[in-house]
């Protein structure tokens, strides 16, 4: 089974790198792009548990290790195999 | 006084800190291997600088969960001295043993300069030996060492003098273009609300010789030496 | 159908010419298969066994009393007294650099450190030589960018301070940037470490990262062999992973420092093939592994696929047996794997199994040491097509406006956008910053320094390779004498085009003979260092750029000088002659977009003689700044002087009249120093001079907070060095500042 977790700064944080993404796109004629947001994705293949117990590990992992609380926020899917 | 400085796999202002607590204070210093449960008896932790897990994660993300960093907990729960430097500040910060957390420098790039701090209280164990508002001149090195917490945090971190040092220009003001790395508040360095873990990003260590160019960071090593009174 | 391996596409793949076949075929026996054709494509491509250089490396002086040990080691070894010894060594990482700017850099500089820990000596220094192409170009900003980021990268994350080094800007380097990455250790003299296997019997040990297709790169043609989806999964950039490598110097510098291991080398170019053949060459054994046993990244990899790959982060280890369980611990506290992959042999061959077959079976000396060396054709260089006449040049009629725009040009500009996204500080030995002339480091528990220079000047070479050669010694030499340094030892990276084509082989005959001449008039060996050549795009090749990493000794470290004038109401003397040569000058080139004309003259004899007499009067504490006159010349060094000065003190120079004066203030001519002493001083430091036959004339006074420089009572130069300062700082940064429309 195989999970996607995704991270990003939280809305209220200011995120320096996809503002320099987004002013580099505009330098390029992308002027419709209003924002970027930058963020990491993790994808973890799990095995020898079920997939509620992935629905319980999942965030429990995204909120303790993969993301920064004080800044981040998390997102997360299980992929169908 | 003794001085333990932790090693993590990735450290590398481990030595720096070594040779500093021990030939430029001239204190017993030992190092402290992070798989072990012993911190060997010290007086004070010294968290080093470096790219912990080569900061893959996020800086000091993976450090925290070292297995010798709950006996540094339990140690400071009960009014130990930790110093976090750099890198140090970074595991501080995610062991929640320091409130906010790091972002990345304002301008995208690793800075190492001399900056110049100024001295925000001077009645922690770790300023002890200067004055408020006293300047010092001392290095940095880092990617994401740009300070940041939600407002509430700022307010209690202002209101209870956990703020150390800021980020100043050679006269003491407070300018953006001092702020080097765009910390809230400019702030270069934080204690918790006991006052005995304190974290800062510019380097003391690389500045206890005159022949590295400074001196200054001795205020802070010194300070550890000065009994409570 | 399996296509047969003589074909001349396979070979032309492979880089090896029939001859070269035959050779191989001769020297083993038979025919080799694919895999054996490999490892001889990568053992004797240019890169790994110098077949067209090799003839003229040989005439470099390799030999002096301080080289422990000299060229052919994975470093050379200098005695720097005390017990103790430096080892150290440049090279070039141009190809890699162009196609991924980032990692091609950073692997740069993890290949260097590999070097300088296998044998024994922990880094405690790096420097980078750059060239990139005119930052006007967006392509160049962004591939300057990507360099600079992966040398920052790396180099901090390991913990390996980044000192000093040396940019250029140049057309030439646009679709060729040149990244040379210079590293030094430090050990004690009775621990140093070689690449040998020892005795029959001992363990093969593989540690660090594990093996992936990476940087495959002969491997490219018959597809039969491979399958054809392999081409998508072979990246030819390789990866660099700072941290794995953080832990390997630890866990290997603890290994040897117990002396629980006979031999180790890293595996760089040409990876397991490399050290599973020079090691035992070395040793007069052979080896045998098992490649089932290499640890592996990725699933289905054929032999040729693992003996050539070139992933980073790996050494290759000879134990003793038992030796082996400690080593595996050493490795094992520090997260890592060492893996016994095989035996040392007796019978002098390279022997690999694969699923219990044997695939290669080879004398590793017909791999290492019969490599033919080559006599290229080569033309004596023909010098620039055409010879201006300077007569016809134009002179300035704005002097200030002359020197704004040098100030400004990025190759004289400050670089502090560069190095200060390099942790130039760690490990607390820095003496002096980047920035200023040659870097310092303190020795612990000594008074002694060590100072460090990377010069080399391409447009000098290109001009008059001979001379360029000699210009580059004699540069980095006075750059280490400035600061008060002996030079002690030398490795060079040569960059150069095609030496298929005579007009190239030609141009680095003569720059290695200009190189030879100079380091023996100096009394200095070269202890290794790099060939690049091929470097090339489009079939335009760049300005033949051979690069000194040259090293010095400073015996009082608190005798140091810097560039900064100290006080005013010091006196400015000039040691040496103002030749009026400004034949390939950054003038010519800023102001009158000529890379043309003769460079200046190399005078061996007086280029010692104005060191010594710098030395001389340094030693007896007379010198308060020196600096040398080096691109832009004379008026730039002064503006440089005041800029390093914390106060930005200024001074008032006179020079008397010549020929022209744009060629008094702006040319480069070698063997002068700009040094400033107090006044009672003077008298002193003009006997030395005179004792050893040096030129030397007051020129001036400190002081002011202006530049000002006369020519025959012609006020010339007159500027605020606060408005010189800020346009030399904001240059570089300029270029890269954001848009004001988005910030």
């Amino acid at each position: 089974m195989k999970a996607r977790i995704l991270v990003s700064f939280k809305d209220s944080v200011l995120d320096p790198q996809g503002q320099t993404v987004r002013n580099a796109l505009h330098t390029l004629g992308y002027d419709a792009v209003q924002d970027v947001r930058q963020g990491k994705v993790f994808e973890l293949d799990l095995s020898g548990i079920s997939k509620a117990e992935a629905e319980r590990l999942i965030p429990e992992i995204a909120g303790k290790v993969l993301a920064n609380m004080v800044i981040e926020k998390y997102t997360w899917q299980i992929l169908e195999d | 006084m003794k001085f333990g400085v932790v090693v993590f796999p990735g450290s590398n202002c481990d030595a720096d800190a070594y040779h500093a607590f021990r030939d430029a204070l001239g204190q017993p210093t030992t190092y402290l291997w992070h798989k072990d449960h012993d911190l060997k008896g010290v007086d004070c932790v010294i968290l080093p600088g470096g790219f912990s897990y080569g900061d893959y994660l996020r800086s000091g993300a993976i450090a925290r969960f070292s297995p010798l960093m709950q006996e540094v907990r339990e140690f400071a729960d009960k009014g130990g001295l930790v110093l976090g430097i750099c890198n140090g500040f970074q595991v501080l910060l995610e062991l929640n043993l320091l409130p906010g957390a790091m972002l990345r420098n304002k301008k995208l790039k690793f800075l190492c300069q001399y900056v110049t701090i100024r001295l925000e209280n001077d009645r922690t164990p770790f300023t002890r030996k200067g004055t408020k508002g006293q300047i010092l001149r001392i290095p940095i090195a880092h990617f994401d060492g740009n300070w940041y917490a939600p407002l509430e945090t700022l307010k209690e971190v202002e209101d209870n003098g956990q703020v150390v040092f800021r980020y100043c220009d050679p006269e003491g003001a407070l300018t953006e273009e001092a702020n080097v790395n765009g910390s809230l508040h400019a702030i270069a360095g934080l204690v918790n609300k006991r006052g005995n873990v304190c974290g800062m990003m510019p380097h003391p260590e690389r500045a206890v010789e005159p022949v590295l160019g400074s001196e200054d960071g001795l205020v802070v090593l010194q300070s550890l030496l000065e009994k409570i009174s | 159908m399996k296509t047969p391996l003589h074909d001349d596409k396979v070979l032309a793949h492979h880089n090896l010419t029939r001859d070269e076949y035959d050779l191989i075929s001769n020297l083993i026996g038979r025919e080799p298969n694919l895999t054996e054709l490999g490892i001889f494509s990568a053992m004797w491509s240019e890169h790994c066994s110098y077949k067209s250089s090799k003839v003229y490396l040989k005439k470099l002086p390799t030999k002096a009393k301080n080289v422990v040990q000299g060229p052919g080691e994975n470093a050379g070894v200098i005695d720097i007294g005390d017990g103790r010894v430096i080892v150290f060594k440049i090279e070039s990482h141009n190809h890699p650099s162009y196609i991924e700017p980032f990692q091609g850099a950073a692997t740069g500089v993890g290949g260097i450190l590999r070097d300088i820990f296998t044998m024994g000596a922990r880094p405690v220094a790096l420097m980078d030589s750059l060239r990139f192409g005119p930052l006007q170009n967006p392509k160049n900003r962004s591939i300057m960018e990507g360099v600079v980021s992966g040398i920052s990268s790396y180099g901090n994350s390991i913990g390996v301070p980044t000192v000093g080094g040396e940019v250029y800007f140049n057309e030439c380097y646009s679709l060729n940037p040149l990244v040379n990455v210079f590293c030094l250790g430090l050990a004690e003299k009775d621990k140093i470490f070689y690449a040998k296997t020892d005795d029959v019997g001992n363990a093969i040990l593989y540690v660090g990262a594990k093996t992936g297709r990476d940087g495959i790169h002969g491997a490219s043609m018959a597809s039969q062999e491979f399958g054809e989806d392999t081409e998508a999964k072979r990246p030819n950039v390789q990866v660099g992973d700072p941290f794995k490598e953080k832990l390997l110097v630890e866990a290997c510098l603890e290994v040897m420092e117990r002396r629980i291991i006979v031999g180790i080398q890293d595996m760089g170019a040409a990876g397991l093939t490399c050290s599973t053949t020079e090691m035992p060459a070395k040793s007069g054994k052979g080896v045998e592994i098992d490649l089932d046993l290499v640890p592996q990244r990725e699933k289905g990899m054929n032999p040729y696929e693992i003996l050539l790959s070139e992933s980073q982060e790996r050494m290759l280890i000879a134990a003793r047996p038992d030796q082996v369980p400690a080593v595996k611990t050493a490795f094992a506290k520090w997260d890592l794997d060492a893996v016994e992959i095989g035996k040392v042999t007796g019978d002098g061959k390279l022997r690999c199994r694969f699923h219990g077959e044997i695939v290669v079976d080879v004398p590793v000396s017909a791999v290492v040491d019969l490599c033919p060396a080559y006599s290229r054709p080569w033309e004596k260089p023909a010098g620039p097509a055409k010879r201006t006449d300077f007569g016809s040049i134009p002179q300035p009629k704005d002097y200030n406006d002359v020197l704004r725009k040098l100030l400004s040009s990025p190759t004289i500009a400050n670089k502090e956008w560069i190095y200060r996204q390099y942790d130039h500080m760690v490990q607390t030995n820095t003496a002096l910053l980047p920035g200023a002339g040659a870097a310092l480091l303190r020795i612990r528990g000594s008074k002694k320094g060590l100072a460090m220079t990377l010069d080399g000047n391409g447009r000098f070479a290109a001009l008059d390779p001979r001379t360029g050669g000699k210009a580059s010694v004699a540069e980095a030499c006075r750059n280490l004498a400035c600061i008060g340094a002996r030079p002690i030892g030398v490795t060079n990276c040569l960059n150069f085009g095609n030496p298929e084509k005579p007009g190239v082989m030609g141009q680095f005959k003569e720059a290695v003979e200009g190189m030879s001449e100079a380091c023996d008039a100096f009394g200095i060996a070269v202890t290794g260092g790099n060939v690049s050549f091929y470097n090339e795009t489009e079939g335009v090749a760049i300005d033949p750029t051979p690069v000194l990493g040259i090293v010095g000794l400073v015996e009082d470290i608190d005798k140091v000088v810097t560039p900064g004038f100290k006080a005013g109401g010091d006196t400015v003397i000039l040691l040496g002659e103002n030749k009026e040569e400004f034949g390939g000058s950054e003038y010519l080139n800023v102001i009158h977009g000529l890379n043309d004309g003769l460079p200046p003259t190399v005078d061996l004899d007086r280029e010692i003689a104005v060191h010594e007499t710098l030395l001389e009067a340094i030693g007896e504490g007379l010198v308060r700044s020196a600096d040398d006159p080096s691109e832009g010349g004379l008026a730039v060094c002064a503006a440089e002087c005041a800029f390093h000065s914390p106060e930005k003190i200024g001074c008032d120079l006179s020079f008397e009249e010549g020929e022209r004066p744009d060629a008094i203030l702006f040319g480069e001519s070698h063997a002068r120093i700009l040094l400033t002493v107090r006044p009672e001083n003077v008298g002193r430091v003009l006997e030395i001079a005179e004792k050893r036959g040096v030129p030397a004339k007051i020129i001036g006074t400190t002081g002011g907070s202006s530049l000002r420089i006369r020519v025959a009572e012609n006020l010339l130069v007159n500027l605020p060095v606060a408005v010189a300062y800020r346009l030399w700082m904001d240059a570089i940064p300029d270029y890269f500042a954001v848009p004001k429309s988005f910030s």
